[in-house]
């Protein structure tokens, strides 16, 4: 990789300048999830407790909204491995975030089979409707903006994530419905995934 | 037209329980597999002629056939649930209405090559389906079709379900393996292959979904009626994804003697709104995409080959003619940029720059002279890396080149890009 400054080499997910994440409030597991967490790493070897990892740091967001370097360092406790070791995981895999989002992350699948049904006016309208740019969060501290790649449910393009929560065969019009909805009744407003023929 | 078996009962509402999946054969295969010899299990695998469905098209019996009989440690299946291939979502469909097939493929196999853990890697988007598959263990442990003792016999087996993160590359096996020992997703170098070193250095077979469902199938409808469908070397029932620019996008259920334009216009309803269909990526982005001209081939694995192209994860992604071909691949160069996991030079950088001059072409600033540019830095990436993901990525960019050079020509002689699609953006 070249230093120089005029190379814009490695403009991707490797630069050299990462974000640092957030420090955060001192962080532990609720007895609660640390039990959950122990029953979940009987599901391999003892001595690979390592595998674990994804699955604690999935428990950290769930608990955090995010992962925090305090979190971090509990995790690296809890699981027998190096900060560092954490940190390596924690900034390749997308999921993970190393800041607070806001109360809904919306994430609108930019991908071909989305795209060519209309993915960048769902996010153009969604970002018009907020008042801000894909990867920011709005004033209110109530929606953040991102656009993902492909979610694996390219028929029912396209799709947004919200959250955990799947919203499908969204248009301009129906994403900013959706913001307004979101706000009134919360994930209610979300279609699910239409596989789900029962409702839960 | 063959009826479906795979998704024969998706749509029923309720059928993904043990009780409805019971009704309808399941574990049947699995009980007649515990009656034979495991080594009998790969024999019918093989006889079936089943071919992996994640991309590849590797012969199943064969890859179960590498894993050494007499070592002596665990031996570990990965059922790979990654689905990440844009423009994939077939597994999606299995899991979440069919999981009991799934779990059946997953013991099967475990059975076969002497394994008693199967992991179930899935893709952390797919929380929903998740919990489907974690409640249809619970519920087949509890009725004895897992776990200790299964279905009386003597063979005990264990399926967990394991939760990625967000990483497309995680779906490449060796980098799967990396991923669940909970490091970062990055592929191993090969050999040794994962039948003889994988997860945790012991012998282990990675599979997808769907090549897993089949296995079931194989075993209580016999090896013979598994042949009879389809070409011969491309057997078994097939899941078709098809979507885009077509009336009724969904999962299709056929045999592989189908061609590319009846699921185009007979499965999918044709294109939306009457328009011609300009081009087909015909498995998934990873794959070159083909011109109207080449949809009379049969969407198999061999046929997808002498087409030019790959059936790679049965992806059809259909572009009518409003669609920018510069466009399109500077959407999918822009996926395989983003996901990159960043091991080798000329995957991570060429990705990079391969966007910036889709990107300048695209905007109508593109020279004559970066079409040949472009050309150079995708043959510098084909073939000279760690894992497949090096030869996917130029995929859409040689395929364009080939097939709609004029398209990029028209965009530097005009200084803009010529198409006005509604769909897109400020247009
Ligand atoms: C970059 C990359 C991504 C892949 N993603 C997936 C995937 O999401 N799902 C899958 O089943 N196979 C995927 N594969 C293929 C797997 O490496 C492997 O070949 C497959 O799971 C083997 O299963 P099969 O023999 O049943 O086809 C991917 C391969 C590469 C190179
Ligand atoms: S080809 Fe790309 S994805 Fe594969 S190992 Fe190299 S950098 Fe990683
Ligand atoms: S392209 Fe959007 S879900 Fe696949």
């Amino acid at each position: 990789m070249s230093f120089h400054p005029k190379m814009s080499y490695g403009t991707g997910l490797h630069q050299s300048a990462r974000e640092r994440p957030d420090p955060g409030e001192p962080f532990a597991f609720t007895p609660e999830r640390r039990a959950r967490l122990e029953e979940i790493a009987l599901r391999y070897p003892p001595d690979r407790r390592r595998s674990a990892l994804l699955p604690a740091l999935h428990l950290v967001q769930e608990q955090q909204g995010y992962v925090s370097a305090r979190a971090m360092e509990h995790v690296a406790e809890v699981i027998g491995v190096t900060p560092a070791e954490v940190e390596d995981v924690v900034t390749y895999y997308t999921m993970f975030r190393s800041k607070p989002a806001g109360t809904y992350l919306l994430q609108v699948c930019r991908t071909l089979s989305c795209a060519l049904n209309g993915a960048e006016r769902v996010t153009d309208a969604l970002a018009r409707k907020l008042g801000i740019a894909p990867g920011e969060t709005d004033a209110t501290g109530m929606f953040t903006l991102v656009e993902v790649e492909c979610l694996g449910a390219c028929d029912r393009g396209p799709v947004v994530m919200v959250n955990d929560g799947w919203h499908e065969c969204v248009t301009p019009e129906g994403a900013e419905r959706l913001v307004d909805e979101l706000r009134e009744k919360g994930t209610a407003a979300l279609s699910g995934c239409h596989l789900r023929v029962e409702k839960p | 037209m063959t009826e479906p078996v795979l998704t024969a009962f998706v749509r029923e509402p309720g059928g993904f329980t043990l009780e409805a999946s019971i009704r309808h054969g399941a574990y049947e295969g699995l009980r007649k597999a515990l009656a034979m010899e495991p080594g009998r299990v790969i024999e019918a695998v093989k006889a079936s002629g089943l071919r992996g469905r994640g991309g590849a098209g590797f012969p199943t019996g064969m890859k179960w056939g590498f894993v050494p009989k007499d070592s002596p440690g665990p031996k570990y299946v990965c059922c790979n649930a990654d689905e990440s291939e844009p423009g994939t979502f077939k597994d999606h469909v299995l899991m979440e209405r069919n999981p009991h097939l799934v779990l059946e493929g997953v013991a099967i196999a475990c059975y076969a090559i002497g394994a008693r853990t199967g992991y179930i890697y899935i893709r952390g988007e797919f929380l929903h389906v998740a919990e489907v598959l974690e409640s249809a263990i619970a519920e087949a442990r509890a009725a004895g079709c897992l776990g200790r003792g299964i279905l009386g016999s003597a063979f005990d087996c264990e399926i967990h379900v394991h939760r990625g993160a967000g990483a497309y590359e995680a779906g490449e096996e060796s980098a799967l393996l990396e991923s669940l020992e909970g490091r970062r997703a990055q592929p191993r170098l090969r050999p040794p292959f994962p039948a003889v070193v994988g997860l945790y250095g012991c012998p282990t077979v990675i599979n997808n979904v769907e090549t897993l469902a089949n296995v079931p199938l194989v075993l209580a409808k016999g090896p013979e009626w598994f042949a009879a469908i389809g070409p011969e070397q491309n057997t078994g029932p097939k899941l078709f994804c098809v979507s885009g620019h077509v009336a009724r996008p969904g999962v299709y259920e056929a045999s592989m003697h189908t061609t590319l334009r009846e699921l185009i216009y007979g499965y999918a309803g044709g294109i939306r709104g009457g328009r011609a269909l300009k081009a087909v990526i015909p498995g998934g982005s990873s794959t070159p995409v083909l011109p109207p001209g080449a949809i009379d081939a049969p969407a198999s694995f061999d046929g997808m080959i002498k087409a030019g192209s790959m059936l790679g994860s049965a992806a059809v992604i259909v572009m009518d003619d409003t669609t920018c071909m510069v466009w399109a691949a500077e959407n999918l160069v822009h996926f395989y940029r983003h996901e990159s996991c960043g091991k080798c030079t000329p995957c991570r950088e060429g990705s990079d720059w391969m966007l910036k001059i889709l990107q300048k072409i695209e905007r109508g600033e593109g020279e004559m002279r970066d079409l040949g540019l472009l050309e150079s830095v995708a043959r510098n990436i084909a073939g000279k890396t760690l894992c497949p993901f090096g030869d996917a990525e130029v995929a859409p960019v040689l395929g364009t080149l080939e097939h709609f050079r004029h398209e990029y020509e028209a965009h530097v002689r005009e200084g803009r890009c010529p198409f006005h699609a509604g769909w897109r953006r400020g247009r």
